[in-house]
């Protein structure tokens, strides 16, 4: 075993620090100012092979050879000087891939440049108030017009991130109503700056609301052109289970768990009780599985440097980051006490940047239930663990509502 | 960058699964855990062919050039066929010997790497492994030294019924002894074999805890109830799920503990604390686990699933329990 990036990737990373002391110097600006800046930034960044690099130069990437190693260069400089990458979201992490995958080449011109640039935010419409974890029973309705240039949208999604901000739409809507389930759904995008459309934000448990939460989606006689259905009509589906592997594996998500339960240990300090031997015990014995998910990051990472499969790990990663999350939210309730009892400043929004109490800590207790639900829920993760991990037969309701397909 | 195995280190955990497989099945553990013996020469003569005993021992000194991770590997298989000892014992009495101070002592090192002269461990506690059939005892003296005790005058070995069938215990007692002193209080390699002993420890548990987990999603495939798979249901998919959960992100633990001890990073010693932890609570829940998702057969003597909880047992207190390593690396963490 050896945990150094090598030789060429330390020169690598040495370019990439000079490229970040040069053009990474916001000084002084801010608002519309600094975010041309990041803009320039970024098609500098473009330039030199560092941001987009699974995206062809012609629809504005760097069109970069795979090499999980440079990307973690990339991705470990870019944090260290505090710049920004790419934009976040659902549209680079899951529009720009899906059409590089599946659309045609009217959605790439039309859509892959101006999301990257970041000035298309995508909302996912996937998720119905009545279908969460069976996903395939969405009932949201689309119907040819009677000219067979649109496709009209009648229905309601829920659950959409940066819903108040989204200019476009990917959604899953039902087309065929007689097929079977999974071979009646189509891939459609959508403009949602339309009178058929109404969005409401849903105010969470947390306290978030308005800007700052997901919001539903209600369609009324929406309209979508059906040159932006993305695949075959009835194939959406399948559409949606596109997943792209590309320098996805990086070290990041045990980065930010490490903090995590660094924070926690300054927590238990701050409260006085660092030196009480139950709180030491717990802190100990998440701390043994924190060390876990970080070392297994590592271990995916090294598989897929090498090309090399991995096994059932990756498929817990995503369960085992919230079982910790949720073991440090106890611990952090345990510690805070009865600052509890108060709010923090700022509670519900995001951006508050105020100093803040111990109380602070509710964001991520009440925050990490979140993980138990959101990107598939738990019991979704042990089901995935236990039939393709482990090998053991699918739920009969599934199986059979599936037609045995996956 | 590489932190996975490597198609060396599959092959030598294929070697020893497969010698294991050969000559250490059910029908042997049984016969072993019903005897009185506390050593299986067969097994025993089958892995030190192999090169167990020298193999973390320098090539220049008769070994193999290998590290404490690929010992680790060994020790993971160990635990997954609930073999016989002291291979633990072997491991790090090669390591002692070979950089010990003494030539005198050093020549015995021949003899250890083969695996002629079984050494086993006599550290912290006066329940040993393999005692009577032991030539050597690496000790210590309760003051922070450590020893190579020769078998035979002055050692008083008491016959005790032992929980874990698989790695009997005897009870030691060293009166006036031959002794080969190793390293005074305070020298770095106290320490070091130490941690490398915890570290070995958890990689027997993650391989013992492996094969519980192994055993019960093989279980659930096949056991019907209600006409179905067992494995079909989802109460007991989720426990089976959660078992894996437990077991497979601890192997990159395991694995990391012993790479930092190799390679001699600033956290190895607190990482051989945080593994002998982690493995030792993990062991023991997976082996409870196994035991509850198998119902009545994994309750049974004879199904065998217990001689895996009782080495869980072992484990767990062989050391010191959990709570106290992690009293310690929080200590060394500076909480």
């Amino acid at each position: 075993m050896d945990l150094s990036y090598g030789a060429a990737a330390e020169s690598f990373r040495e370019e990439v620090r000079a490229f970040l002391a040069r053009a990474w110097q916001p000084g002084e600006r801010r608002g519309a100012e600094l975010k041309e800046f990041i803009r320039q930034f970024r098609r500098a960044g473009v330039e030199r092979g560092y941001l987009y690099r699974s995206v062809p130069k012609r629809y504005g990437g760097s069109e970069q050879p795979v090499d999980v190693i440079r990307a973690q260069v990339i991705r470990e400089e870019f944090a260290r000087a505090r710049a920004p990458m790419e934009v976040g979201g659902n549209g680079v992490n899951m529009t720009v891939p899906t059409l590089l995958e599946r659309g045609t080449d009217e959605q790439k011109e039309l859509f892959i440049r101006p999301t990257i640039e970041g000035d298309y935010i995508w909302g996912q419409g996937y998720s119905e108030p009545g279908s969460g974890s069976d996903l395939a029973s969405v009932r949201t309705r689309g119907e040819l017009s009677a000219d067979g240039t649109k496709w009209i949208i009648n229905g309601q999604k829920i659950w959409t991130s940066q819903g108040m901000q989204a200019t476009h739409m990917f959604m899953l809507v039902r087309t065929e109503p007689d097929a079977p389930k999974h071979d009646g759904i189509t891939y459609l995008l959508i403009d949602l700056n339309q009178p058929g459309i109404t969005r409401r934000p849903i105010r969470q448990m947390t306290g978030q609301e308005g800007d700052h939460t997901f919001c539903e989606f209600f369609f009324d006689n929406a309209e979508a052109p059906v040159s932006w259905q993305v695949g075959e009509r009835g194939q959406g589906w399948y559409v949606s289970r596109t997943t792209l592997k590309h320098e996805r594996a990086s070290i990041g998500s045990a980065d930010g768990l490490g903090n995590q339960f660094r924070k926690l240990v300054e927590l238990a300090r701050e409260m006085g009780r660092l030196g009480d031997p139950l709180v030491r015990d717990r802190l100990a014995e998440i701390e043994g599985r924190v060390l876990s998910h970080r070392y297994s990051s590592f271990r995916l990472f090294s598989c897929a440097a090498a090309g090399d499969d991995p096994g059932a790990i990756q498929l817990m990663m995503k369960l085992l980051l919230t079982e910790i999350g949720h073991d440090i939210a106890l611990l952090a309730q345990e510690l805070i006490g009865e600052a509890a009892l108060t709010e923090p400043e700022g509670a519900g929004a995001r951006g508050y940047r105020g100093p803040r109490g111990p109380n602070k800590w509710l964001d991520q207790i009440m925050g990490s239930l979140g993980n138990s639900i959101a990107g598939g829920a738990s019991n979704i993760q042990r089901n995935i663990i236990a039939e393709r991990g482990l090998g053991l037969p699918r739920d009969l309701a599934m199986e059979r509502d599936s037609g045995g397909k996956a | 960058m590489r932190f996975h195995l490597t198609s060396e280190q599959v092959a030598i955990q294929d070697a020893v699964r497969g010698t294991l497989a050969e000559c250490w099945g059910m029908e042997r553990l049984h016969r072993f855990a019903d005897g009185d013996a506390d050593f299986d020469a067969d097994s025993w003569q089958a892995l030190m062919v192999l090169g167990i005993g020298g193999l973390a021992l320098p090539e220049a000194q008769g070994g193999a050039g290998l590290g404490l991770l690929d010992a680790a590997l060994v020790c993971e298989m160990l635990g997954a066929a609930c073999a016989p000892g002291p291979v633990i014992g072997q491991i790090l009495g090669a390591i002692a010997v070979a950089h010990c101070a003494n030539p005198a002592t050093r020549e015995l090192l021949a003899e250890i790497a083969a695996g002629n002269k079984v050494v086993t461990l006599a550290l912290g506690s006066d329940l040993v492994q393999s005692a009577r059939a032991a030539d050597l005892f690496l000790a210590d003296d309760g003051a922070g030294g450590l020893h190579l005790v020769e078998a035979g005058d002055g050692v008083e070995i008491e016959t005790l019924s032992a929980t874990d069938r698989s790695r009997p215990v005897s009870r030691v007692r060293f009166g006036t002894v031959t002794a080969h002193p190793l390293y005074p209080a305070g020298d770095p390699m106290v320490q070091r074999l130490t941690d490398a002993a915890l570290v070995l420890i958890a990689a027997d548990s993650l391989g013992g805890a492996q094969h519980c987990t192994d055993l019960s999603v093989d279980y659930a495939k096949t056991r019907e109830q209600f006409g179905q798979p067992i494995g079909r249901f989802q109460g007991l998919k989720h426990q089976l799920a959660h078992m894996a959960l437990d077991v497979e992100p601890a192997r990159a633990l395991v694995w990391y503990a012993a790479y930092a001890w190799d390679a001699g990073l600033p956290d190895a010693v607190r990482t051989a604390a945080q593994a002998k932890a982690h493995l030792g609570e993990v062991y023991t829940r997976t082996t409870r686990a196994a035991i509850a998702a198998h119902g009545g057969i994994g309750y049974t003597w004879e199904y065998g699933l217990n001689y895996w909880f009782r080495r869980s047992v072992f484990n767990r207190a062989w050391l010191g329990s959990p709570a106290q390593h992690r009293a310690r690396a929080a200590e060394l963490a500076g909480w």
